[in-house]
């Protein structure tokens, strides 16, 4: 049975970027504020010692950082006719774990989403009319506007310190940015990192065919900085030892560089780590949470009371985390009812690799956010009437690593094995790079979250189910992408190059993204959404949900930037509204 | 309806703090404490946190000010005692003389003599007042019970009485003496650097009897094996490349010209000097400045064809450049730098040797929260590894100082991993 | 109830926080120490209050390989992975291969670790008979299981198929064609799948090569030096700065290279 714990004001489960900054700013606000984490509390000299980190095996490809599937996993299918499987290992997308979550291993590319992509089915119906959407869409505004969205923007990328450059100030276009994006208040707070060779080719290629390259957002700085909580970084080293792993000199924007350091000063914070909540438990009535439950280190279960519940995991499991505790009516694809679970999106990608002769890439020279970008191809920023298809894709050229158990690319055809397997290995490593296109995926009523009827996690808890595949909007879109990439890959001098489709159906082996969205999305219904503009579930007045899961759909941008300027969006309703009065921010 | 609509988060905190000093009055062992004396009460707080007390006198996650940390001398280890008005295992039946008696003369009350890890030899400097003051503060904390086994020295050092001669020869009684062709601010300096802030205790060597050595005060010391530096005006091995100014943003934040305090100085930072008036800063970093210099001769560098500079240099590109740069010029804010730094180039090569095998946190203040660490290398790098960077560290880049041989490494290794020596 | 792998892999490689070691700790780590033990209510939970919780030599290093001998493979299974890694990676004009860079070495001990045993995987049944091949790995038989029951199959299967020869007693033409075989499917053992023996051997032989020589494979850094990966090396600022230039450096594994002197 659990033991009660005294009461606090806040609970909040996770102690990642989201929970992170939630804790600081509710704890500088003057209440007592428990972070409950089930991973292990990591710190940068401890756990990414600069003789212990850069280790390939260890954490790219066994995953020591990560959430093992051994203590939670999901269940996946393409759809709703097949048997849902458990993923046993991770593949696809790798879930992270322990105090700073999926924020310590990440690569860093840190965007904003374009107006365009917030009212989305209102700017696509208005362009093109409602019968140009793909069949079985659920694509839906999001109920808030960029200009409402933007100084939250700006605060987060402020905290990260950020290494980029505007495209548009206060509404005049920079040379150097990105002209497609949403206004900005001020210029990024740390300039753009140095681009390789390769970038430099791509910049040259791209810009001759009319097209507006520019360096991605990165945070992995290019120079010392210090953010508004004092915390201070160092310059990034190239060293190429980003995504999967932890930085080992402090140069990578993380809750660890950015947050952590100020939060433990708050004297009424505290972190309880390896401790795993399994529920949220809501008053008879169901509207309001009363606790959460969690289960220690040694087995031993807590109920922390709360009056203030912060769902802080990850976006997946956030999702589940409501399923099991009946935060919300559940989404039942049969009859497309119910909210939790709704509208889960992911990721697409696709493009084109590019041989080069005589040429130094030096691949290994690089870093998780390193790379040029363009976004002429991206969003609704191209006539999309010719094409028959929605959405679009940034396009990088990137080197975030050169690590050679998984990165030793061969042109298609070379023997997997043998003499002439590791001549081509050899003679390519350094005049090879990719042009890629990530591209946006759009909500469907077929792709979806539920509990697994099946299988279970150790605790005994259903695992969830993930029946997702990629649409044919989307196969479309990436192929048609992919073209483009092949384009700018010639015109950049390549020698020959290789069209990488978008492989269908969706498969968990590769790894192919882990910005998965959608099953608690925002939104101006009740009907169609599980949170409010604020987070807020519509359901339980008191619990908050932070995160990707909150996206209605996932458009052409990795999700962080726009995770955290939800993240400050949501603390200041709770700041300024709910602490004032607590309950339903929006009426239904 | 939620329980925090009643409260104004904004205001409850500040709202709390009073509370939480009145209950601090109100409570049943403090009913000693004064509640008129509370002016008196927050100047000795402000003179506790001066002495930097709670670092010695509170054990490891226990209670401040309840005593129980083992304190290391040569001469084995002295758990330190329960300050807290506690009436059988504190201070709580002690009277202000027998507090100022323990301050000056380093005394008990009944008369048996104290060991000079309590640094009696210079809170002997402490005005009456201010004694008074320190103990007004203690006598208002809440008693603790907590019995502290004060008897672990070993034969002969367990013989309280030899102190007598100890003190005899080492220990100048007196308060503290203004010196009346130097400025007040030099003199509150003065007063603060060489009493209470007891700084030449670790920055001073110390001689066989566990004395400071009168006649190299502040020239550099060894503390719980980290190298103290020499705080002297010297330009080579001490603060005469600091102006006053650095001297004070150090002390306050941690952190400057590159140099972030490690070691016991984090805690000192941490736990004293963050908190000190500006002013009192200032009137310290005067005073060692306008002190006077006092350091060894440089020496001249090591050659660059010596074998352990060539190891010592692969090291450090290999490893430490990531971080302190190829120049050994360090990142502000985050990873000291080492051209020119005094802690590099002190003769005793204890720090560097120790922060590496270690590693080691630096100071954490309001301003600079992120208490840049260094990571441990000890079960990287061999104890010739480890000489060799060290070496190559103290002679680069303009630095310049002795060799350090893999048996000194292998002897601070033993010291500070419990690895057999 | 749950076990985390990660609090035994602390226990092991960090330094005990129960060991009474006054000497040379700094008060700083034993106040942060404390932070770590502080229970709250009586909750065994590790609580983090205060200061950022750090401790003296606090690392967690894997534990290096020593060659020699074998703590998973009988002799003979061990021949024949050497005999296999030196097809898939041959030793030629070009440098080492595989056996020569100790990879049976490296996926002999592997095999003896949490990797071996799936230790961190879902392996909850129930085990689909006919997973999508979108579902990716479906199968309950760990990498242990996996080496013992597919290299007594390809054991069979050459006695049976070539004179009563076993693996090491082909010539490297039989082999490879044996080992193409069994990459596509084509060959069928007795009683196990010949594609994931290879799968497994494959896969294994990429890691053992190109993986921190700490782990017991890619000797002398031999894989990196085949296609110029400079390893743990952290710091490529000069690189940047100086596009399009061939790398000279040699690389640095984490323990190291010749140039940091005696270990």
């Amino acid at each position: 049975m659990a033991r009660r714990l005294p009461r606090k004001d806040v609970a909040i489960v996770g102690l990642g970027w989201t929970g992170s900054i939630m804790a600081l700013e509710l704890a500088r606000a003057g209440l007592e504020v428990v972070a409950i984490e089930r991973g292990p509390w990591r710190d940068t000299a401890t756990d990414f010692n600069i003789g212990t980190a850069p280790d390939e095996l260890r954490y790219a490809v066994r995953h020591d950082i990560f959430l093992r599937p051994r203590q939670e996993t999901l269940t996946m299918r393409n759809n709703s006719s097949q048997a849902a499987l458990p993923i046993r290992r991770w593949g696809s997308f790798l879930p992270g774990n322990g105090v700073g979550g999926a924020g310590s291993h990440w690569n860093g590319q840190t965007w904003r989403f374009l107006p365009d992509d917030l009212r989305i089915r209102s700017h696509l119906t208005e362009r093109y009319g409602a019968g140009f959407l793909p069949e079985g869409n659920q694509i839906q505004d999001w109920p808030m506007s960029y200009d409402e969205l933007e100084p939250f923007y700006d605060k987060f990328e402020y905290v990260l310190g950020i290494s980029g450059k505007a495209g548009n100030l206060k509404g005049e276009v920079q040379p150097g940015g990105n002209p497609f994006e949403g206004v900005r208040s001020r210029e990024y707070p740390t300039p753009p990192m140095k681009q390789g060779y390769s970038q430099e080719l791509f910049t040259k290629a791209a810009s001759g065919m009319g097209l507006h390259p520019f360096p991605r957002p990165s945070a992995n700085l290019s120079t010392a900085y210090t953010n508004p909580y004092g915390c201070s970084m160092a310059p990034c080293t190239y060293c190429g030892f980003c995504e999967r792993f932890g930085c080992s000199n402090y140069s990578k924007s993380s809750p660890q560089t950015c947050v952590l350091p100020a939060l433990v000063r708050e004297p009424n914070f505290e972190a309880r780590t390896e401790c795993e909540v399994t529920k949220v438990n809501l008053s008879g009535d169901g509207k309001m949470a009363k606790s959460v439950t969690y289960i220690d280190a040694n087995g031993e279960e807590w109920e922390q009371p709360a009056d203030l519940v912060l769902l802080c995991a990850y976006g997946l499991f956030n999702v589940r985390l409501m399923l099991l505790s009946g935060i919300g009516k559940p989404y039942d694809f049969s009859s497309g009812e119910g909210v939790v679970g709704r509208n889960y999106a992911y990721q697409t990608g696709s493009g084109a690799t590019a041989f080069f002769e005589n040429v130094n890439f030096n691949p290994f020279a690089a870093a998780g956010s390193l790379g040029a970008a363009l976004d002429d191809y991206n969003s609704d920023n191209f006539d999309h009437g010719p094409h028959g298809f929605v959405g679009g894709a940034s396009i990088t050229n990137a080197y975030t690593n050169g690590r050679p158990i998984m990165y030793r690319p061969t042109p298609r055809g070379t023997p997997t094995w043998g003499s002439a397997w590791k001549k081509a290995v050899r003679d390519t490593y350094q005049r090879v790079t990719n042009v890629g296109a990530q591209g946006s995926v759009m909500s469907y009523r077929a792709n979806y979250l539920d509990l697994d009827p099946t299988y279970k996690d150790q605790l005994g808890r259903p695992l969830m189910r993930m029946t997702f595949d990629f649409q044919p909007n989307e196969i479309k879109m990436a192929n048609w992408m992919a073209e483009r990439c092949e384009e700018i890959a010639k015109a950049m001098g390549a020698k020959t190059t290789q069209l990488n489709r978008l492989t269908t159906p969706w498969n968990v082996v590769p790894y192919q993204s882990t910005h998965n969205t959608g099953g608690a999305v925002t939104g101006a219904d009740p009907k169609t959404s599980a949170v409010n503009r604020y987070l807020q579930s519509w359901d339980v007045a008191n619990v908050f949900v932070m995160g990707a899961c909150t996206f209605p759909q996932n458009a052409g941008y990795n999700p962080t930037g726009t995770v955290g300027a939800l993240t400050y969006w949501a603390l200041d309703a709770i700041q300024n509204k709910y602490l004032k009065s607590p309950g339903a921010l929006v009426q239904q | 309806m939620s329980s925090i609509v009643k409260k104004d988060a904004t205001k409850r905190r500040s709202r709390l703090r009073p509370l939480l000093a009145l209950a601090l009055l109100v409570a049943p062992g403090a009913a000693l404490a004064d509640p008129d004396n509370l002016v008196e009460i927050t100047r000795g707080k402000a003179l506790v946190t001066a002495g930097d007390c709670v670092a010695c006198h509170t054990a490891p996650g226990g209670t401040p000010f309840a005593g129980g940390l083992a304190l290391q001398t040569p001469f084995g280890a002295i758990m330190t005692p329960n300050i807290t008005p506690d009436s059988t295992t504190g201070i709580g039946s002690w009277t202000a003389d027998d507090f100022a008696r323990a301050m000056h003369d380093g005394r008990r009350p009944d008369g048996t003599r104290l060991y000079p890890a309590f640094p009696y030899t210079y809170y002997t400097k402490v005005t009456r007042a201010d004694s008074d003051a320190i103990f007004a503060y203690l006598r208002s904390l809440e008693p603790v019970s907590n019995s502290v086994n004060r008897s672990t020295l070993p034969f002969p050092f367990n013989i309280r009485s030899s102190m007598a001669v100890w003190n005899g020869l080492f220990f100048t009684p007196g308060e503290f003496k203004s010196d009346a062709n130097k400025s007040e601010e030099y003199n509150r300096g003065a007063y603060l650097v060489e009493g209470l802030g007891h700084c030449g205790a670790c920055h001073t060597p110390l001689n066989a009897f566990g004395a400071n050595k009168a006649d190299r005060y502040l020239q550099g010391g060894v503390v719980d094996n980290w190298t103290a530096p020499n705080i002297t005006n010297d330009a080579q091995a001490g603060l005469g490349k600091w102006s006053v100014e650095e001297i004070v943003q150090y002390l306050k934040t941690g952190q400057a010209r590159g140099v972030i305090a490690s070691g016991p100085m984090k805690d000192v930072v941490e736990n004293s000097t963050a908190k000190l008036p500006d002013a009192d800063l200032k009137a310290m970093a005067v005073y060692l400045k306008e002190r006077g210099a006092a350091g060894p001769s440089a020496p001249s560098p090591v050659a660059a064809s010596d074998s352990r500079m060539k190891f010592g240099e692969a090291i450090f590109v290999d490893t430490c450049a990531a971080c302190h740069v190829r120049s050994g010029e360090g990142i502000p804010n985050v990873f000291p730098k080492l051209a020119g730094a005094t802690i590099a180039t002190q003769d005793d090569p204890a720090s560097l040797i120790h922060i590496v095998v270690t590693g080691g946190q630096g100071a954490a203040t309001a301003t600079h929260p992120t208490a840049p660490t260094m990571p441990s290398f000890g079960y990287r790098l061999s104890d010739e590894q480890i000489a060799a960077v060290v070496t190559y560290v103290r002679n680069s880049w303009g630095n310049a100082a002795s060799p350090v041989t893999a048996d000194t490494v292998k002897t601070v290794r033993g010291k500070v991993t419990g690895a057999a020596d | 109830m749950q076990t985390d792998d990660r609090s035994l892999m602390r226990a092991k490689f960090a330094p005990s926080t129960e060991k009474p070691k006054h000497a040379g700790m700094s008060r700083r780590s034993l106040l942060a120490t404390a932070a770590l033990l502080i229970t709250t209510s009586g909750a065994t939970a590790k609580v983090v209050t205060k200061v950022l919780p750090w401790r003296p030599n606090e690392v967690y290093p894997v534990t290096p390989v020593v060659p020699g001998g074998w703590l998973f493979f009988t002799a003979d299974e061990a021949a024949v992975v050497d005999a296999i890694v030196d097809r898939l990676i041959p030793a030629d004009e070009l440098g080492p291969g595989a056996k020569e860079a100790g990879v049976t070495t490296f996926i002999d001990r592997q095999l003896t670790g949490p990797y071996g045993g799936h230790d961190w995987l879902y392996m909850q049944g129930p085990f689909s008979s006919n997973p999508l091949p979108t579902q990716g790995l479906q199968s309950p038989l760990t990498p242990r299981q996996q080496y013992r029951q597919g290299l007594a199959a390809l054991s069979a299967y050459c006695k049976a198929n070539f004179g009563g020869r076993g693996f090491t007693d082909l010539n490297n033409e039989e082999k490879e064609k044996l080992l193409s075989g069994m990459e596509k499917g084509d060959v069928k053992f007795e009683g196990f799948s010949s594609r994931m023996l290879f799968n497994a051997v494959y896969a294994n032989t990429m890691e053992g090569f190109f993986a921190d020589p700490i782990y017991g494979g890619n000797k002398d850094m031999a894989g990196w030096k085949l296609i110029g990966f400079p390893g743990v090396r952290y710091d490529f600022r000069d690189v940047i700065d100086n596009p399009n230039k061939p790398y000279t450096l040699p690389p640095v594994s984490m323990q190291g290279r010749q140039a940091w002197g005696e270990r």
